[in-house]
Parts: C-alpha cells; structure tokens; sequence
C-alpha cells in the first residue's frame, strides 16, 4: 500500500489475470505490525538492524582492510554471476508474471554443456596457447547460449505456453516439475560427480591497486558480463523488439491490437533469459572449474532472491540485488569479525529473502513489471 | 484443452455412479440400488478400511509387488502430510513449497519431548519402554502427537502472519525459502550459544516408542511398548492406518464446514470472497494452521518409527514429493491425495526399484531406476498439469474450475 499509492499511477495491472485488480502491494506486512505496533517502532527497528550492518562492515573493514577488498572482489564476481541468471528471472516474470523455476537449471545445464565442450570437443589445458584458448572459449560461450536460448524457448513452448490461460498457481507448479526435470536430464547425462575442468582463466593477478589484487578469473567474468548487460538494456530499450517486450509485459491484448505478436515476443524473452542463463553457466564454470547437475537449483533460488531484492520486474534491480547478495554471501564467508560463517550463508539469503517481501515486497528499486522502466 | 472437457458433458450434474458397476450382474446392481442411501455411500471405504486393517495378517499369501508393512507404515505417514497439504493447496489455493519444515518441525518436537537429548533433566510422564532413571524428557508419544501437531500449527501461524499477504507465486517463494532455513537451523543447531539444541548433522536418536504400557499389556494384550514387541511392525501400522483415517475424516468434514467453504471461496476468487465478507488473513492462517498440524504429527509419527530424528530427511524435495502426490491425486480432492499419496510413496519405496529390477531383467543391462525417482516426479508433475491438471480422481468443482479457466477469455489469438 505504501509504494502502490505513493508512487504515482497503479503498477502493471496485467490483463492476463483478473485478480490483478485484487491491490497488489498492500500485501505488505507492515499492515499486520502496525497493529502490534507503531509504525515508528517497525522503522526504528529497520533502522537499527542496518545501522548494525554498517557497524559490522566497518568493524570488518577495520580489522583488514586488504583482506576485505579482496573479500569484496569476491562478492562482486559472485554477484555478476548471479545477475545474469536474476536477469533472466526478470525477464521472465516481467511478460509472464511466472517465476520461472527451471531457469537455474538451464543454467546448470548451459555449465555442463560448456564442461563438455571444453574437455572433449575442444579439449583445452592449462597449456593451450592464449589465442586458441581464447577463440575456443568465445565459441564455447556462443554454443552454451544458444543451447539455453534453445532450452528455455522450448520449455516455454512445451510446458508453458498451454497453461497461458489456466489459473495462475498451474503454470508455476509446471515450472517446478520441469526443473527436477531438468536436472535429471543433467544427471543421466553427466552423472553425479562434479564436472571438472581445468583452470583455464588462471587466477594469477592480472594488476594491483594497492594491496588489492585482481585476479585473472574474476576480471574475466567482469569483462564478460558488462558487455553483455550493456547489449541487453540497449535491446531492450532501444530495439523495435524491446519495444514489443515492453507493451506485451505492460498489457498483451492491447500490444496484440497493436500488431505485436504476443507469443512470438514471449518466446524470444524466454530465448534471451535462456541465453543469458548460458552465458551465466560458461562463466560460473570458468571461475569456480565445476559444475554438477544439482548446482543450478541452489543457485537459481540465489538469483532469485536477487532478483526479488532489487525489486522483480526491474532489470537495474537485478543487478543490484545480485551483487548485494554476492556481496553479503562473500563477507559472511570470507571476514572473521563476528560473522556467521558459511554454514549460515544460506538461512541469511533466505532469511534476508523473507525479510524483503514480508517489509518490502516491492524490493529495492521498486517493483516495475514492464520491463526496464 | 479446452473443448473436448466441455464436449463430454460430464459437468458436475451428471450422473455421478452411473457408469459404476457396469460389471455387475443386473440383480446385483438392482439390489445395491434398493440399499439406503447412507449404506452406498459408506459401502467402499468401509470395505476398503477393513481390508487395509487386515492387511498385515494376508500380506504374506500376497505376490512380491505388494508392499511390506514396514513399508507402509512410510507410504501412510507420506500420505497423511498430503492429505495435510493438501488443505493448503488444494482447498485454499495457497501454494506451499516449504511444508517439509512442519514435518521438520514435528519429528524434532518427538526427539525433544521423547530422548536422552536434555540430558540436564529427566523428567517422565506416561512414557513407555524405558527405564525410569533414563536422563532427558520422556513424555508418552501419544500426548507428544498433539503436542507436537499443536506447536506446529503455532509454527505454521507464526509464518503465516506476516507472509500470507503475499500474492501466490510470492508465498510459495517464502514458504520455501522456510523449508530452507528451518533444516539448516536444525542442522547447525547444535551450539545455540552453547547449549545443543539439535545434536546438528547426527540428528536425535533413539526416540521413544508407543505403547500402551504395562497394566493394558497385562490387562488385554496389546503391547506395552511398539518398538520391543514381537509385531513391532504392524502395531506401528495400525496405529498410521488410525491416524490416516483421522486424518482424511477431519480432512473431509473440515471442507465440507464453514471454513472449507471459505477456503474454496478464497481459493477461487479472493476480492470476490472478501466482498461477500470472509476474513482473508484469517482464514487463510487457519488453512496453514491446520495444514501444519497434520504434517507435524505425521513428522512425529514418523520419528518414533524411525525411532531417530535426522536434518538429512527434510530436504527441498520431500516438499515436492508431497506436491506431486496432492498434484497426481487432484488438488482439493481428499481421496485422490490418498490415492496418490500411497502410489507414489510406494514407488519411492519399493515400487520404482522392483520396476527397475524387472525392467533391466527386461533389456538385460543393469539401470538404476531409483536414481531418477525426482525425474520421474517431475515428469508426472509435467505431464498432470499440461493434460489431466485435475488430477486421477478430480475434486468436482476444481474440475469446473480448471476446464472452463477463471479467466476471461483473451482477445488475441493463441494459436498464432
């Protein structure tokens, strides 16, 4: 209720759904704790919790400062990696109000995809020369997103797009289904054991600045994925085809009057999540040298929450959300002042999850369905 | 999908029980046709209810395919939790994915109130088997069942507050993101500021059994306690049988209530039940509440049977598996959780794995099946929804719902 009528005209009323009609936002809890209890209290409460944070990131900060930059370059890396998967989520539920479940396993599936690739097809090692490394890693890039564009549009076609109509828990349930699917498709393919491959980005330091090092594997991913995040806002804001994404997540029937092709724009959405999932899967097995059938699930719910964090719909917010998170789950694993530690990482992101769509359902950037803005 | 559901006329004012019996000898069904109506309707499940009460003393003339009573005793517990979801999904419409926290949350309830855990105190009341100068609480697993039910329904109303405000796929998000936390607070529970809550990965084991205690073992017969007696099994499995039918008789009359007509409404249209005056959060919390109680003493159960309670069991995919029973038997429709509860735990128990035995017998090359028993859930998931989304035994008005869509029709056309 509170960023429904603040915040101007009434969000994304999709037409696909009657019930939007039902408000969406004042589904905020704050409601309920605002019977138990004022309003100030809720928020010095909030306010007090991130004045702890800030306290623990400095008192963290602090104790070293070297070995929290290196901490925070982990988290960073971590978090690209999780954007481009919580892009994909956007996308997705942007045009289709779906959470689509099966996008981490897309992801796992591009990771695996690729692990082949680099180990049998192209069999590359540590010894390669650059160049052909170089090459053979682009092309193994281009063949793991075009798989899961490939992957994604056919799920899409196949499970979703006959549950268009029906009621709204169906499709979402389906998603489900399909990704322990998926993942059993990963496990007859490739079996239980972690697909290992070599470290091919090497992790020696590519420059210093100061005492912070910035290693090989972690600049790679940054120079992967901004430029990819760059060609998606262009796409999407600047295209004839991003225009279509945009009307057709705003109102379908009216982008269909228009003369948009409303199943064609959903189909291409779900080939670019499913691209970006594969791209995500190459870089996420570059960095971390291992991939198993079961990984994306884990990692899908992360990107999830991400995407949720930064406000779903909202493709900017993904971005942040994911690094946030890749920042929290890197300092709750990596700095020694007062920290959890990695058992933990998991009940944080999801405690952290619950937290955002109990108080602020809408996320950081706020909640913006039609895609960008 | 659409058309040919509609085309076979077959709304919920046919003929129901028309076509059954289509077997029988005309006398036969003329003279069932003159029984009261009462007697036909309680005819089937009574006979099915005494032939499951029966079961173990024939299941040893039965061939291989059937389930052993050890068995069942899981395939009951699974499908109690079901028929336990299902009230949350199937008549409310609220999409849990996390409802292996409330089986959590009842099988550790057992481990605390039924072990050697609090090893500070001994305190006994009504337990069983167990020697009295044992340490740690030892209540009777009978008065632990509704303990354990009742605290966690105030588990499944304490997430419920503030989360059931979130629109569906919202809510399915955070109970799973429960479902998460609550196994890995169980796991590393075992130094909450010093004091070891829940042993961690070990879990908590030996737990207490039930039983009727000494004097009735005396008096009439029945075993002082289930897990030292010579039919431990199927003691264990008459005891599920008992509470599954609790289970499914509450299951039934609740739908049937005010609050499952609620429910229905809810789940069929929100703004629409608000406006005609239904309290939402309330009765939504209920629906979780109830819910929960269910599972929480089926997760209870199934720790005294296992005698242990250990985090390896509450994983994601329990969750799902209970999904796919509500799913594959028709949401919203008690008998066909029942039926599609104890199908499908009897293929992860036994089923899936001598369905692979014969089939690898069949092509003569050794395949695991087993191993793929959540490809084999998600691919009845898959396939239910996309062309029976009703279910095996369709629940009449979910039926309706799901063929003729609460959805406006859509101005564009699909198929282009």
């Amino acid at each position: 209720m509170r960023s429904g009528e603040g915040s101007g005209p009434p969000p994304n009323v999709s037409p696909s759904e009657p019930i939007s009609s039902q408000p969406r936002t004042e589904n905020s809890a704050l409601d309920t704790l605002r019977g138990l209890l004022p309003r100030s209290v809720v928020s010095a409460l909030g306010l007090v919790f991130v004045g702890l944070l800030i306290v623990w990131v400095i008192g963290n900060f602090a104790q070293s400062p070297s070995e929290f930059f290196n901490v925070f370059l982990i988290g960073l890396t971590n978090g690209a990696v999780y954007g481009l998967i919580a892009l994909g989520y956007t996308l997705v539920y942007g045009i289709l109000q779906l959470i689509n479940f099966a996008h981490g396993d897309v992801f796992a599936l591009g990771g695996l995809v690729a692990s082949s690739m680099i180990l049998t097809v192209f069999d590359l090692t540590t010894s390669t020369a650059a160049l052909v490394l170089v090459l053979a890693l682009a092309a193994t890039l281009v063949i793991a997103m075009v798989f899961g564009a490939g992957l994604n549009a056919s799920i899409e076609l196949v499970a979703y797009r006959r549950l268009r109509n029906a009621p709204r828990l169906a499709p979402l349930i389906t998603a489900v289904g399909m990704s322990f699917l998926l993942q059993n498709v990963g496990l007859i393919g490739w079996g239980v054991e972690y697909q290992s491959i070599p470290r091919l980005v090497p992790n020696s330091i590519a420059f210093s600045l100061g005492s912070v090092d910035f290693q090989w594997n972690k600049v790679a991913v940054l120079l992967i994925t901004i430029p990819v995040l760059l060609g998606l806002t262009y796409l999407v804001k600047a295209t004839r085809q991003g225009k279509a994404m945009r009307a057709t997540s705003q109102d379908p029937e009216a982008a269909a009057m228009m003369g948009v092709n409303v199943n064609r724009t959903i189909s291409f959405t779900f080939i670019l999540a499913g691209g970006l999932a594969g791209a995500a899967g190459v870089l996420y097995l570059l960095n971390f040298t291992t991939m198993r059938y079961d990984q994306g699930f884990q990692l899908g719910l992360i990107a999830f929450t991400a995407a949720v964090l930064g406000g779903i719909g909202n493709m900017s917010g993904a971005l942040v959300g994911a690094i946030t998170i890749g920042l929290i789950e890197a300092f709750n694993e990596g700095l020694s002042w007062y920290t959890p530690g990695s058992d933990w990482t998991r009940s944080i992101v999801f405690g952290l999850l619950i937290a955002i769509l109990v108080f602020r359902p809408e996320g950081i950037l706020g909640e913006r369905t039609p895609e960008g803005q | 999908m659409k058309l040919p559901t509609r085309m076979k006329g077959s709304g919920p004012d046919a003929h129901p029980g028309e076509d059954t019996g289509g077997w029988m000898p005309a006398e036969v069904r003329q003279a069932w046709g003159r029984l009261p109506a009462p007697i036909q309707r309680i005819a089937l499940p009574l006979l099915l209810t005494v032939l499951a009460f029966l079961y173990p003393k024939y299941a040893e003339n039965l061939p291989g395919l059937f389930p052993a009573v050890g068995t069942l005793v899981i395939m009951i517990v699974f499908t109690m939790m079901a028929v336990g979801l299902n009230i949350v999904v199937g008549y409310a419409g609220l999409l849990d994915l996390g409802y292996v926290a409330f089986y959590a949350a009842g099988a550790y309830t057992a481990a605390w109130f039924a072990s050697l855990q609090f090893e500070q105190v001994s305190f006994h009341f009504g337990s069983v088997g167990i020697s009295r100068e044992a340490v740690g609480i030892h209540l009777s697993v009978w008065l632990i069942l509704l303990i354990a039910g009742t605290l966690t329904a105030l588990a499944g109303i304490i997430i419920g507050l503030p989360t059931l405000r979130l629109r569906g796929d919202y809510l399915a998000i955070v109970t799973l993101g429960f479902g998460e936390i609550i196994p890995q607070f169980v796991r590393n529970g075992d130094n909450v500021f010093g004091f070891d809550l829940t042993h961690g990965t070990f879990g908590i084991s030996p737990i207490d059994s039930p039983g009727f205690g000494k004097t009735l073992e005396d008096a009439i017969g029945v075993p002082a306690s289930f897990q030292q007696s010579f039919e431990r099994e199927q003691w264990f499995y008459w005891t599920a049988l008992a509470l599954l039918l609790l289970t499914v008789f509450c299951s039934v009359r609740l739908r049937d209530s005010r609050l499952g007509r609620a429910w229905i409404a809810i789940r069929e249209d929100e703004t629409a039940a608000a406006a005609m005056g239904i309290p939402l959060m309330r009765t939504k919390t209920w629906a979780y509440a109830i819910g929960a109680f269910f599972g929480g003493i089926a997760g209870a159960y199934y720790a005294t049977f296992k005698s242990g309670a250990f985090p390896s069991d509450f994983y994601f995919n329990i969750s799902v598996f209970l999904l796919c029973m509500v799913i594959l038997g028709g949401m919203g429709s008690v008998w066909g959780v029942v039926l599609g509860g104890l199908l499908l735990s009897y293929l992860d128990q036994e089923g899936l794995a001598k369905l692979g035995n014969s089939f690898s017998e069949i092509i003569g090359q050794q395949i695991d099946v087993p191993k793929y028993n959540f490809g084999v859930y998600g691919l009845i998931i898959v396939l239910m929804m996309l062309f029976r989304p009703t279910g095996l035994i369709p629940e009449r008005r979910r039926k309706k719902e799901l063929a003729e869509g609460v959805h406006d029709e859509t101005l564009y056309d699909e198929s282009a």
